[in-house]
């Protein structure tokens, strides 16, 4: 199957180059999308045979490009098929929904090029099979996705997203390559296959796992590495911020998993410790952080950086348990990593389809200038309510499927051997159910405030829906969600052949179980048929509707709401007074800004009174600021220039003593040399 | 056996819970009212009160959409399921493993994110702070309730309620502390989450002090009592809950003779009246807290669970 990820990725950097060429006209962008989704598509169906039919792994294929002696190896094995399935599903929908979304754009011709050639670098991160490869395509995919933020260059805020995302994104490659380097070992062997078979002593993997999870870290928004997430994704158009935060963030952690579970080896049980904290703390700040934002594409982003803190919990997690050779529970927890892996990039690249929608239709992304659009947008309402209700865990939804199969591994945790473990694993299972009912709050305020209510403003009320293709790309994605979550046993067994290839165990296979019950341990431990609840809401649900219409009243009579007389004023403005009245949504967060972030976030309600006999209004100015601002990168930026400054007087030295700077350097490599060598 | 016996026995819990649960809100409520040397309404005011309410016309708001009025339908099914999932007069019906108790947490879930959903589709005053406190409650009530479910299904070995219900009744758990304080943070969290002093008024239509009742106040008719409904089963299935983990005495097995499902229903009707009682004396004795402490409240029975769920990951004897 590895030629046929390599020929698409080849016919989408033929696509960007069609791209650069017709940017300017209409067919170039029916051409890069269109072409796009079928070659989305090919290595969808390719993946999904290599996972579906169980194909034996082939052996790699070499390029003949490249460094010398090393070339290009490709390869794809089981858990590249999973992730590409990820990447390419998601790569198909954003195509779909970029044949009707993109007509808006003002200047195609900046996205065109760059679009193709940053989905064929996400395929080719995902097949490369030696160190060279991968960083050479991770940095492609880098610069592509950089690009594509800086589509709309013209707002200060895009610049400065712009540059803050390409200094992250370069220190987190420069982590990785010092991260393949140890790996590589003295003699160099930067092929995965001679890395894998490697003795190295259990220090330097430790720090081959620290350094993975801080380059990983910074791609997929691990705190405090996140803060150029939520000004990059947002600032982005909405297919690719759908791809940047469904998809790329998904290839990030097939690179984690990559090096900490395959290449890595063996693991000691602080990794999985390492992992689980860091986890548990971006689930939370993430998830609280998308609380208080008021911009809509800005909380999608920061729940982004929350749900990659749940899947880094089930990393943690499965990495504790293979540290401690319980292979079936680390394959229960790796399970339900990749399938949240899979969830998230449902979900979020709806939610984002749905926030470009949004902002097609109103020009609008703050809450507070939201509303009511579910009257208007009335097609495109309900795919955004079920992403919305199945990023909150709702059951029989994917995402609850995911997270119940995370909190069962947790419950086998107590066997874990190591105290540290111990006493870390219950109160990160707090922060993961924290997480969890903060983000039902988060998109019920999201939904209730942008769909719900009364519009906000003018342009609200004037809101129209969205094109049939970003429709059927919205709706489709919908759908997938309700058939993963009603059917995980599915998506279980595709996960299988991963968790037996990594871990050399899986779970118990779910298929033949009556009624399609999940039971991921044994049934004495544990089982959930989503099936059968989603048929008893519907049967029940129906049967009350039935019942009552039947023997009790039907009609439906439309009355205003008791506002306590408010709309009781004259006609013409009833409804802008009403409309002002109703609840904001930093009210709606208030309570919980009080009760949780006042202290790490510094949130602060400051309300200023007019003074006696003042008839000016009173006004409210709420704040939080990011702990990670103020309490790292604002210190770091300021040591950077002071250093700066100082070695800044090397520039104006004579060429006498610039050649003598050059002399000592070789005696110092002269002497290492002859001492070590 | 058969299929059609267990069948029966699976109906007739859900039919069960339905009919019960608005006899016990009205229990507790002659209850309160007796110990507030009042009359009180009748035992079954809530059952014609229901009644009435589906016979008149529902009022829906002008700009409402049909969020609100699938609204009720959902959070009734979604109640009413997670209120049969919970064992009542015997363990280990037909379709007791579709859903452990992680899945009976989420559907209560699924029935707040409708009623929050719901009170914001108006777009009144009202509606937003009944929403905006609920989502502060929610946001420590339900995962303190996680912790609680941790908690017992590590000292049973299952987080399945059947299973839980028959470790606890066979005896083998003994007395432990981890259990004690989860009995505790439990009874904290059904407090708030069925919306009773010192969290929230059930009775109460003052602007200031509506949590739940601010959220439904656009409801009417036939919607209304499904929403009452609905909480109704709620306070049932809080009540079934701690009862079924920490007194399962007398709880029927699987296959059950005919007298031991006889005695189950009896023990499993002194067990609600032993809970309504409790509840009318609780809410009689105490007073109705500040909005702004109650997080402090909910976080106590957070902090406790999360003590008990660690003290097993160190010892499974604690």
């Amino acid at each position: 199957m590895t030629p046929i990820i390599l020929l698409c990725a080849l016919a989408s950097f033929a696509l960007g180059g069609f791209g650069a060429i017709l940017g300017r006209t209409p067919a170039g962008r029916i051409i890069v999308y269109g072409g796009s989704l079928a070659v989305a598509g090919a290595a969808l169906l390719a993946a999904l045979v290599q996972l579906g039919l169980g194909v034996a792994p082939e052996p790699s294929v070499a390029l003949p490009l490249g460094l010398p002696l090393i070339g290009m190896n490709f390869g794809m094995n089981d858990l590249s098929a999973v992730f590409l399935v990820i990447t390419n599903l998601g790569a198909a929908a954003a195509s779909l929904y970029a044949l009707g979304y993109g007509r808006h754009e003002p200047e195609p011709w900046r996205i065109l090029p760059f679009y193709p050639v940053f989905l064929a670098a996400m395929n080719l991160v995902l097949i490369a099979a030696d160190a060279y490869d991968f960083l050479i395509f991770w940095e492609l995919m880098s610069l592509a996705s950089w690009a594509l933020v800086m589509a709309h260059h013209e707002q200060e805020e895009t610049r400065r997203a712009g540059i803050i995302y390409l200094l992250m994104a370069s220190a987190g490659t420069l982590v990785l390559l010092f991260a393949f380097g140890l790996l590589a070992g003295p003699h160099g062997h930067y092929a995965f296959a001679a890395m894998r078979g490697m003795q190295r002593a259990g220090w330097i993997g430790g720090i081959v796992m620290l350094l993975a999870l801080a380059g990983v870290g910074s791609k997929a928004g691990l705190v405090p590495l996140h803060v150029w997430l939520p000004r990059a994704h947002p600032a982005a158009p909405s297919h690719i911020s759908a791809l940047m935060s469904g998809v790329m963030t998904k290839v990030a952690i097939y690179a984690f998993i990559r090096i900490v579970f395959d290449l890595a080896e063996p693991a000691a049980w602080w990794w999985g410790l390492a992992v689980l904290i860091v986890g548990g703390i971006t689930a939370v700040l993430g998830v609280l952080y998308a609380l208080m934002e008021d911009d809509l594409k800005t909380i999608l982003a920061y729940s982004t950086i929350e749900n990659v803190g749940l899947i880094f919990v089930g990393l943690g997690l499965a990495l504790a348990f293979k540290a401690d050779g319980m292979m079936v529970a680390a394959a229960l927890a790796l399970t339900a990593a990749l399938f949240h892996a899979f969830n998230h990039m449902l979900f979020k690249s709806t939610l984002f389809f749905g926030a470009g929608a949004v902002q097609h239709a109103t020009g609008e992304r703050a809450l507070t200038k939201l509303g009511g659009l579910i009257h208007r947008m009335k097609m495109s309402t309900v795919p955004m309510l079920i992403a919305a209700m199945a990023i909150a865990a709702l059951p029989p939804l994917n995402g609850f499927a995911s997270e119940w199969l995370l909190l069962q591994a947790i419950l086998l945790s107590p066997a874990l051997p190591q105290f540290g473990l111990k006493l870390a694993v219950p109160a990160v299972g707090a922060l993961v159910a924290l997480a969890a009912a903060f983000a039902a709050a988060c998109f019920v305020r999201l939904f209730g405030f942008a769909y719900l209510g009364k519009p906000r403003s003018a342009q609200a009320a004037a809101a129209h829906e969205t094109d049939a293709f970003s429709r059927a790309a919205m709706i489709g994605l919908a759908a997938l969600c309700v058939v993963a979550g009603v059917l995980p046993g599915f998506v279980i067994d595709l996960l299988a052949p991963v968790t037996q290839a990594l871990l050399g165990a899986h779970v118990p296979s779910q298929r033949g179980l009556s009624w399609l019950t999940v039971i991921p341990v044994s049934a004495s431990r544990s089982s959930y048929d989503p099936l059968l609840i989603f048929i008893f809401i519907a049967v029940s649900g129906s049967l009350a509707a039935l019942a009552l219409h039947r023997f009790g009243s039907r009609v439906i009579r439309r009355a205003a709401f008791w506002g306590c007389g408010y709309q009781g004023l004259s006609d013409a403005s009833a409804r802008d007074v009403a409309s002002s009245t109703q609840y904001s949504p930093s009210g709606f967060a208030q309570p919980i800004r009080q009760v949780f972030a006042s202290v790490v976030f510094r949130a602060r309600d400051d309300v200023v009174m007019p003074a006696p006999g003042q008839l000016g209004p009173a006004s409210l100015a709420s704040s939080w600021t990011d702990p990670a601002w103020w309490a790292i990168y604002t210190p770091l930026v300021t040591t950077v220039g002071r250093i700066a400054d100082r070695v800044n007087r090397l520039q104006f030295l004579t060429i006498r003593r610039y050649l003598a700077f050059v002399f000592l350097a070789l005696v110092i490599l002269l002497a290492w040399t002859a001492l070590w060598g | 056996m058969g299929l059609i016996a267990p069948l029966f026995l699976q109906l007739a819990q859900m039919a069960l819970v339905l009919a019960a649960a608005p006899l016990l809100t009205g229990f507790v409520r002659t209850l309160k009212a007796r110990l507030q040397r009042r009359a009180g309404p009748p035992l079954l005011q809530v059952y014609r009160d229901l009644a009435k309410l589906t016979v008149k016309d529902a009022i829906v708001a002008t700009d409402a959409s049909w969020l609100f009025r699938i609204a009720p339908y959902l959070i009734f099914a979604t109640t009413w399921v997670a209120a049969s999932l919970v064992p009542s007069f015997g363990t280990n019906l037909l379709f007791s493993w579709s859903g452990d108790l992680i899945v009976i947490v989420a559907l209560l879930g699924s029935a707040r994110f409708f009623q929050m959903l719901a009170a914001l589709d108006i777009g009144t005053a009202f509606g937003g702070i009944g929403a905006s406190r609920e989502a502060m409650f929610a946001s420590l009530a339900e995962p303190a309730m996680l912790m609680i479910v941790f908690t017992v299904a590590l000292v049973a070995g299952s987080s399945q309620l059947s299973d839980i219900a028959t470790f606890m009744h066979s005896g083998a758990a003994g007395l432990r502390l981890s259990l004690a304080l989860g009995l505790v943070a439990l009874v904290i969290v059904a407090l708030a989450e069925t919306g009773r002093f010192p969290v929230d008024n059930p009775a109460t239509h003052l602007e200031l002090t509506m949590v739940h009742e601010a959220m439904v106040l656009e409801y009417s008719g036939r919607h209304l009592a499904l929403i009452e409904l609905a909480n109704a089963l709620k306070l049932l299935l809080y009540i079934s809950l701690i009862a079924s983990i920490f007194a399962p005495f007398g709880i029927a097995a699987l296959g059950a003779a005919p007298e031991a499902l006889a005695l189950g229903l009896v023990a499993y009707g002194v067990k609600l009246a032993f809970g309504a009682i409790m509840l009318a004396g609780f809410e009689t004795a105490i007073a109705k807290m500040r909005v702004f402490r109650v997080p402090n409240f909910i976080g106590a029975a957070l902090m406790l669970a999360l003590l008990g769920t660690l003290l097993l990951f160190v010892s499974a004897t604690l």
